[in-house]
């Protein structure tokens, strides 16, 4: 089961580049998007990807960083953000294989790799949305966008 | 099925008639070949059917993807100051694979635009928050990929780049 709205976003450290880790606790203050996507260089993680990419500036706006992450190692990550112009860190849990991805509840125990899924995780480690997609469905940002402004209003 | 979140304002560029049943807006990327190849069948569309159909153009640039996409658009806007924006457009989609900033001021000499005005309105805040605006709309709207179309607010699938599958806006 996916983890909901109101739980502890799971604590991670993982590798971003081949010399470089981050934990969740690196952006304590800010509010975390985090796309689990099945694998790197396929269409549709590539589509949605993209239009994060495009994304960037209009969640960085609300004081949201945008984490990718999935099952591939730290090379092919590297090799695939250089190839996409990526302009935000791609997660590698790769070692022991998708042990965060099971922690939130999106492994894919048959393909063994992420199910496409998104968590906002607020500035102080809670999750305020969470969302499983399809696997051959790009979700878009507009649930990220409108999650966001829920977050906002709340604080109001 | 998305809903077009932003509905049509006198901020929109339109064709046709503001009185007509159907009501077609089309995020586009004016680098995107996929735009480029639906556009003579959009001028296809409105001409056969001006007094029934409005189309709606919005900015949908993926400015990482395609790096003219921006320039493009705010070329278009500025055009737009001066009363052209469709001549722009136009001009840009029939001349798309030669998109550069040099050509976007050769095609703003070619319809006739005050020069000077428009270099200084391509680089107007005020144009590139519109462009912003259209793009937050569309992403909104759960729009991802371009051309994505709306009829009359609700999402339009069925084109398929076929010119028949487009004219289905007006049948359906």
């Amino acid at each position: 089961m996916i983890l909901q709205k109101d739980s502890p976003a799971p604590e991670f450290n993982l590798y971003s580049t081949p010399d470089q880790r981050l934990k969740l606790g690196d952006f304590k203050g800010q509010r975390v998007i985090l796309a689990f996507y099945p694998a790197d260089w396929s269409p549709i993680c590539s589509d949605e990807l993209n239009l994060f990419n495009e994304t960037l500036k209009l969640f960085t706006a609300k004081n949201a960083v945008l984490l990718g992450i999935s099952v591939d190692s730290k090379w092919s990550h590297l090799a695939f953000a250089q190839s996409r112009k990526f302009h935000f860190p791609l997660l590698s849990d790769f070692e022991p294989k998708g042990e965060v991805s099971r922690q939130y509840g999106v492994y894919n125990d048959v393909d063994g790799e992420s199910k496409r899924a998104i968590f906002l995780i607020d500035e102080h480690g809670i999750i305020q949305w969470s969302y499983l997609s399809p696997d051959g469905i790009n979700p878009g940002a507009e649930g990220i966008l409108a999650a966001l402004d829920d977050m906002d209003k709340a604080k109001k | 099925m998305a809903i077009l979140k932003v509905p049509v304002n006198a901020q929109d560029h339109t064709l046709g008639s503001l009185h007509a049943p159907r009501v077609l807006v089309g995020y586009c990327d004016y680098q995107c070949p996929d735009c480029g190849d639906s556009y003579p069948l959009i001028k296809e569309l409105i001409a056969k059917h001006e007094h029934s159909l409005l189309f709606v153009f919005r900015n949908f640039p993926k400015q990482e993807k395609h790096p003219m996409a921006l320039p493009a658009a705010l070329a278009a806007e500025a055009a737009a100051r001066q009363s052209k924006f469709w001549e722009m457009h136009d001009i840009i989609y029939e001349n798309q694979d030669e998109l550069s900033i040099e050509n976007l001021l050769v095609f703003a000499t070619e319809i006739g635009l005050n020069i000077q005005q428009f270099a200084a309105d391509w680089k107007s805040q005020e144009l590139l928050t519109k462009i912003e605006k259209d793009f937050d709309g569309g992403l909104r709207s759960g729009v991802s990929e371009t051309p994505t179309f709306f009829v009359n607010g609700h999402q339009f699938d069925e084109f398929d780049g076929s010119y028949e599958s487009l004219s289905y806006a007006i049948s359906m």
